[in-house]
C-alpha cells in the first residue's frame, strides 16, 4: 500500500483533533483532541521513518509517548483542581480574566 | 551486531545536570526535611546549584564550539551566551519567588476552604515551587543548544511543564490563577502539537531530525519544498506562540495577570531568551538557506506584532495585563532581529534579549510590593499617586518603563537601536519603520503610567507599597544596577558577545 496514505490520514487525524480543540467547551476533550494531534504527528513520523528507511521517527515516537503522558499528569492535575473549585470543567466557564 | 556506548562529554552537560541534580534533591527535601527549615533549606539548594551551573558555564567557555550527547546538544558560543542570560535571569528571580507571600500555602485546597484558612494561619509555605523553578531553568538551558529535533521537542516540554503548574499557585485571587494555568496549559499543548507536526515534516524532508541533516538537506534541494515548507510553517508557529507573537499571543495577558508576579516575572523573562534562543538557531543555522519560505511570511508576523501589542497596550487598565501587551510588542521587536539574518543582528538579539529579561523581571518585583489589605493592587487606576507615597519604588519601576520604552541611557536604547539597524542593513526596511513607529506608540503608554504614578493626586483607597523584604529588595536592585550599566556602558557587554557570536552549524 501507499504510505502517502497514512500521511493524508495523519494529516487528517490532526485536522479533526485541532478543530476539537477549537470547538469542544469541556477541558478533558478540549485535551483529548490535543493528545489526537500528538498522535497524528506520531503518525507521520513512523510513516516518514518507513518512507525514508530509517529509524529515527520510531524513535521520536516514542519520546512523544513519554511526553505525552507527563503532559496528561500535569493537564488533569490542572483540570481537576478547576473542577473541583468551580464544580465545571468548561472552558467557556472560565472567564475571570479579562480587562 | 556492536553496540557502542554513547560518549556524553559530561562536563559541558554539566550546567544542565547540576540544575536537574538540584531539583531532584529539592524533590527530597519535600520529603525529609521539616517543614519549619524546609524555605532556607530549599532557597539555598535552588540558588547553589544555578550559581554553580552559571560558574559551569564559564568555565567550558574555552571548550566551546563543540557538541556534547553525540551531536544531540551542541556547546557553541551562543548556546553558552543563552544559557548565562538564562541562569543570570533566574538567579535574579529566585530571590523574588522566595518571597512566598505571593505563593498559596496549600496548592490541593479548594479556594476559600477551611483547610486552606488553617494551613495559611500555620504558616505553611509552598516549598515545591523551588524543584518546579529548576526543573523549568533545566528545560531552558537545554532548548537553544539542542541540535536534533528529539532533544529540542523534550527541552520544549521540560521547560513548559513546570511553568504550566506555577502558573496556578498565587495566593491572591485564585480562581483567577488556576484559570490561568488551565489556559497556559491548553494553550501550550496546543502549539506543542503543532510543534511536534511540523517536526514530524521536517524529519520527512530531511529523512534525518539532526539539525545538521536538516541544514545538509536544506542546502541540497533535492527534496519536496512542499513536505519543507509544511514544516518550516508548524515549526514556526510552536516557536512563535512560546514567544508570545501576534497571532499566537492570545494566552500571554490573561496568564501574565493571573499567575504569581515573581512567576510571570520570571517567565516572561527566561522563556523568551530560551525561545528566541531555539528560535535563533534553527533560523540562522538550518533554515538560513530556505529564507525565502519563511522570511516574508516572519516579517508580516513582526509587523503586526509591534503593532498589535503597541497599540492595545495603551487601552490596559492594569498594570500586568499592560506588561503583557508590552512583552508582546518586544516580541516584536526581537523578531525583527530573527529577520535581519546578518551577524549585527543576531549580536543585537542577545544583548537586547538580556537586557529586556532583566529590566522585566525588576519592574514585575515592583508589582508585587504595591498591594491593599487583600493583596497585590494592579489596577493601574490606583497606581495614581505613588510617586508621593513611595518615590523610591516609584522611580524605580519608572526606571525600568523608560528602559522598555527605549529611552537613551536605559539598556533598552542601546538594544532597540542595534536591533533595528541591523535589520535595515538586511533591506528589510518596511519592518524597521514599523518597529521604529510602535515604539514610538509603545513610548506613550509607559510615560502615561510615569505621569500617573507622579503627576496625578492620589485616591485614598488603602493602596499601599510594603516595605520590601531583603530578597525582594535584592531583586530589585540586581535588575536596577544591570539596566542602569546596560545603559551607561553598554561597551563591555558588546564585546563580550562579538567573537561568542558565532553558530556552528
Amino acid at each position: 500500500m501507499n504510505s502517502a496514505n497514512y500521511l493524508y490520514l495523519s494529516a487528517l487525524l490532526f485536522t479533526i483533533g485541532a478543530v476539537g480543540v477549537v470547538i469542544r467547551r469541556n477541558a478533558i476533550v478540549v485535551f483529548m483532541c490535543i493528545e489526537l494531534m500528538l498522535n497524528a504527528a506520531n503518525l507521520s513520523f513512523v510513516t516518514f521513518s518507513r518512507m525514508n528507511g530509517n529509524l529515527e521517527g520510531q524513535v521520536v515516537a516514542f519520546f512523544t509517548m513519554v511526553v505525552a503522558a507527563c503532559e496528561v499528569v500535569v493537564g488533569l492535575a490542572i483540570i481537576v483542581t478547576i473542577y473541583r473549585s468551580r464544580r465545571s470543567a468548561s472552558v467557556d466557564d472560565a472567564n475571570l480574566l479579562k480587562r | 551486531m556492536v553496540f557502542n556506548s554513547p560518549t556524553l562529554s559530561y562536563s559541558l552537560l554539566a550546567p544542565i545536570l547540576i540544575i536537574l541534580g538540584g531539583a531532584l534533591i529539592g524533590v527530597l527535601i519535600e520529603a525529609f526535611v521539616g517543614k519549619a527549615r524546609r524555605p532556607i533549606v530549599q532557597l539555598s539548594v535552588a540558588l547553589a546549584s544555578l550559581v554553580l551551573a552559571l560558574i559551569q558555564v564559564i568555565r567550558i567557555r574555552e571548550l566551546s564550539s563543540t557538541t556534547a550527547a553525540m551531536g544531540s546538544v551542541v556547546i557553541d558560543g551562543p548556546g553558552l551566551l543563552f544559557q548565562g542570560a538564562i541562569l543570570i535571569i533566574a538567579i535574579i528571580s529566585i530571590f523574588l519567588i522566595a518571597d512566598q507571600d505571593n505563593f498559596t500555602s496549600s496548592a490541593a485546597a479548594l479556594p476559600g476552604s477551611d483547610e486552606e484558612r488553617q494551613a495559611t494561619q500555620s504558616g505553611t509555605v509552598l516549598t515545591e515551587i523551588y524543584p518546579l523553578t529548576l526543573f523549568a531553568v533545566a528545560g531552558m538551558l537545554l532548548f537553544p543548544v539542542s541540535s536534533d529535533l528529539i532533544t529540542l521537542f523534550v527541552a520544549l516540554e521540560v521547560l513548559s511543564l513546570p511553568l504550566y503548574l506555577m502558573a496556578g499557585l498565587s495566593r491572591h485571587r485564585r480562581l483567577a490563577s488556576q484559570e490561568a494555568a488551565l489556559k497556559y496549559f491548553l494553550l501550550g499543548a496546543f502549539s506543542s502539537a503543532f510543534f511536534l507536526f511540523g517536526a514530524a515534516y521536517l524529519y520527512g524532508y530531511a529523512g534525518t531530525v539532526s539539525f545538521a541533516g536538516i541544514h545538509a538537506a536544506v542546502v541540497g534541494g533535492t527534496g519536496n519544498d512542499v513536505i519543507l515548507l509544511l514544516g518550516i510553517a508548524f515549526v514556526s508557529i510552536g516557536l512563535l506562540f512560546k514567544v508570545g507573537a501576534v497571532p499566537f499571543h492570545a494566552w500571554s495577558p490573561d496568564v501574565y495577570q493571573g499567575a504569581p508576579t515573581p512567576i510571570t516575572g520570571f517567565m516572561a523573562a527566561a522563556t523568551k531568551v530560551a525561545a528566541f534562543g531555539a528560535m535563533l538557531r534553527i533560523f540562522y543555522t538550518v533554515l538560513a538557506e530556505a529564507q525565502w519560505q519563511w522570511r516574508p511570511f516572519f516579517m508580516v508576523i513582526a509587523i503586526i506584532t509591534m503593532i498589535f501589542g503597541s497599540l492595545v497596550a495603551i487601552s490596559q487598565r492594569d498594570v500586568k495585563r499592560m506588561l503583557a501587551y508590552s512583552s508582546i510588542a518586544h516580541a516584536g521587536f526581537l523578531l525583527t532581529g530573527v529577520i535581519a539574518l546578518n551577524k549585527a543582528g543576531f549580536e543585537a538579539s542577545i544583548y537586547y534579549l538580556f537586557a529586556y529579561g532583566v529590566a522585566t523581571v525588576g519592574a514585575f518585583g515592583i508589582v508585587t510590593l504595591v498591594r491593599d489589605s487583600s493583596g497585590e493592587v494592579s489596577d493601574l487606576n490606583r497606581w495614581a499617586g505613588l510617586g508621593k507615597r513611595s518615590p523610591w519604588v516609584a522611580s524605580a519601576f519608572a526606571f525600568f518603563l523608560l528602559a522598555f520604552a527605549g529611552i537613551p541611557l536605559t539598556s533598552g536604547f542601546i538594544g532597540k537601536f542595534a536591533i533595528f539597524s541591523a535589520a535595515y542593513e538586511s533591506g528589510a526596511t518596511a519592518v524597521v519603520i514599523v518597529g521604529v513607529l510602535s515604539s514610538a506608540i509603545a513610548a506613550f503608554f509607559y510615560i502615561r503610567v510615569i505621569v500617573l504614578m507622579f503627576f496625578t493626586d492620589a485616591t485614598e483607597d488603602g493602596t499601599s507599597v510594603v516595605i520590601p523584604s531583603i530578597l525582594t529588595r535584592l531583586t530589585i536592585f540586581i535588575s536596577l544596577a544591570v539596566t542602569v550599566a546596560l545603559g551607561v556602558f553598554p561597551a563591555p557587554l558588546l564585546d563580550f558577545i562579538k567573537p561568542l557570536a558565532i553558530f556552528i552549524r
